[in-house]
């Protein structure tokens, strides 16, 4: 078995849904994208099929994509089957107006965390999951850090204007006005 | 008198509700478990993580790709040359950056002994939780020699830092094989002595078999990865299934166990340690001759005598320093064995002076959502056992 037979067993099985995004080259991983509400009879086709045995559940995360119209958030499946040491990787795509993804809980308790993860800095939400908490920020947080429209320094900072280090351009409020608004 | 009886009557049957953390003495780290006790048995955990969450993904997203090995340093800190070597990796994959066999060789030597120093560490506090300080101040002094020898390749001790893209800063220097190769002789019979003090130990042994135990099934299930899951029967090890900087060319022998409870994780990291003494054995015998660093001057910072005197060496040092150089588009995932496990890294670039996305594979926070399974029905002082033989490194944990 190697990333090609994969593949075609998987292309075979559901002949409208996979969709290949990059074959295996090398050392590089195949990635393939399928649409979300597939997720869960691939990755149980994947998981069950004697043939390909993927048990193993790697990795879950999200990507943000905002220049992608409706398909602005992503999650990546990385899976390992340990028989034959091949793995794949799968991408799923939403729209950040309907962030929904099926769970996968259910069949691999290791994506309960993983899951809870993504949610609590992408804002998917994976329906299905029994638990789907913040777990690693504030439970009162109410939004998603990883996603790109915060940036990472805290704009309402008033100690790192430009105007003081001889650059022009950045809008900041000045010590003067500070001192005004006193 | 009668009445008072009557009130602890009146407890019995009545389940506790116990706050373990978020910091407390025997949890060796910020862990925090919402216990349902009844009397000393634990019939739930709610474990609350995230009380060291710094953010890695974000801040890793405004840096360049050289700035982000410091971030690695704190995730796993107990064993930092792995993260930092296997961040080097990913780097050096999507770049498609060849390094000389010798940068091969030096990094192996490097991580094995990261990984000696991590496992000592899990191994000593497991028997200080069961009652038996010796050990672990004597295995300190050991991985005092192992963060020396840290120290004489990148001047730093805990947060390490430690080699850069495309190879190592600076060639082992002469010190520095003179301390490993004392290290090598004096190590192993010190290990030994440790290694009697609790393997055959009757207490240790009452403490630690059965405590914590998961099914192989339970485990590949759960994510586990590295000694946790080698202790439940399963031989994956990143090391063999994907090797990395050349670990073909070593061998050794995985251990696994049987039961997956605490004792099998104390054993299999025993036995991992005299594996990584021989693996390290190996690569010194075979160290072959050569360039401690690959020739990609647009990633490898020049030496300063030549920043100072030539001008290419100027402009790559500036380049690099500015974050300038040519990133190639793309996306890879790379793994390595760290200390608890397979570490990842997934690393999304969109040719920028960062990266668009970075995601850190790690762990213990994979694994360690499998805890309050692990101890359901245990007693209290087995749980604080159970995690400490499955090594859960807050800083791993929470990012």
């Amino acid at each position: 078995m190697d990333h090609s037979t994969l593949l075609q067993l998987l292309s075979r099985q559901f002949p409208e849904h996979i969709h290949i995004l990059s074959p295996a080259d090398g050392k590089q991983m195949p990635t393939i994208e399928i649409p979300r509400e597939q997720i869960k009879p691939i990755l149980n086709f994947l998981k069950s099929d004697p043939q390909i045995s993927m048990s193993f559940l790697t990795d879950l995360c999200g990507v943000h994509f905002p220049d992608q119209a409706g398909k602005e958030l992503s999650v990546v499946y990385h899976l390992h089957s340990f028989i034959h040491n091949l793995r794949l990787r799968i991408k799923v795509f939403c729209p950040i107006e309907e962030p929904t993804v099926p769970s996968v809980t259910d069949i691999y308790a290791a994506a309960n965390w993983m899951e809870r993860e993504t949610y609590d800095f992408f804002g998917i939400l994976f329906e299905g999951h029994p638990d789907l908490r913040r777990i690693l920020n504030v439970d009162e947080m109410d939004y998603f850090p990883l996603r790109k429209e915060y940036p990472l320094e805290d704009s309402t900072r008033i100690d790192k204007d430009d105007r003081y280090f001889g650059r022009d351009g950045h809008e900041g409020v000045t010590f003067d006005k500070r001192v005004d608004r006193q | 008198m009668e009445s008072y009886f009557k009130s602890l009557d009146s407890i019995d049957g009545e389940l506790a509700t116990i706050n373990l953390g978020p910091t407390h003495p025997a949890t060796h780290g910020i862990f925090q478990n919402v216990l349902k006790m009844d009397s000393e048995r634990i019939i739930s955990a709610e474990p609350t993580i995230g009380y060291i969450h710094r953010a890695f993904e974000k801040l890793a997203e405004k840096r360049p790709f050289y700035q982000i090995t410091p971030i690695t340093d704190r995730l796993n800190y107990c064993s930092s040359p792995i993260n930092n070597i296997g961040w080097h990796l990913t780097v050096e994959k999507l770049a498609r950056i060849e390094v000389p066999k010798r940068v091969d060789y030096m990094r192996v030597i490097i991580m094995e002994l990261a990984r000696i120093a991590d496992h000592l560490i899990c191994n000593s506090v497991i028997g200080v939780d069961t009652g038996a300080l010796t050990g672990f101040t004597y295995m300190f002094q050991e991985r005092e020699r192992i963060y020396e020898m840290y120290e004489e390749v990148c001047g730093a001790r805990l947060t390490t830092n430690i080699g850069r893209i495309g190879g190592f800063e600076r060639d082992f220097s002469p010190v520095f094989m003179a301390k490993l190769k004392a290290f090598l002789k004096e190590f192993p019979p010190r290990f030994e002595e440790f290694n009697s003090l609790l393997e055959r130990n009757r207490i240790f042994m009452d403490r630690t078999i059965g405590a914590g135990p998961i099914t192989a099934e339970r485990a590949l299930n759960y994510g586990f990865t590295g000694p946790n899951l080698r202790a439940a029967g399963v031989d994956y090890d990143v090391r063999v299934m994907s090797p990395y900087s050349s670990y073909e060319d070593f061998d050794f022998v995985i251990p696994v166990g049987v039961n997956g409870d605490t004792y099998d994780r104390f054993m299999v990291r025993q036995e991992e340690i005299r594996q990584s003494l021989a693996i390290i054995q190996a690569a010194l015998d075979n160290l072959p001759q050569g360039l401690y660093h690959a020739d990609v001057p647009s990633y490898f910072l020049p030496d300063k005598e030549d920043v100072y005197t030539q001008m290419e060496a100027l402009i790559y040092h500036f380049k690099i320093v500015m974050g300038e150089v040519p990133i190639p588009v793309g996306e890879v995932y790379h793994c390595v064995e760290g200390g608890n496990g397979e570490l990842g890294f997934y690393l999304i670039s969109d040719g920028g002076r960062q990266p668009y996305r970075l995601h850190f594979r790690r762990p213990c926070f994979i694994y360690y959502q499998a805890y309050p399974e692990m101890i359901q029905g245990s007693l209290l002082s087995d749980a604080i056992l159970t995690m400490s033989s499955m090594n859960v490194i807050a800083g791993e944990l929470d990012a």
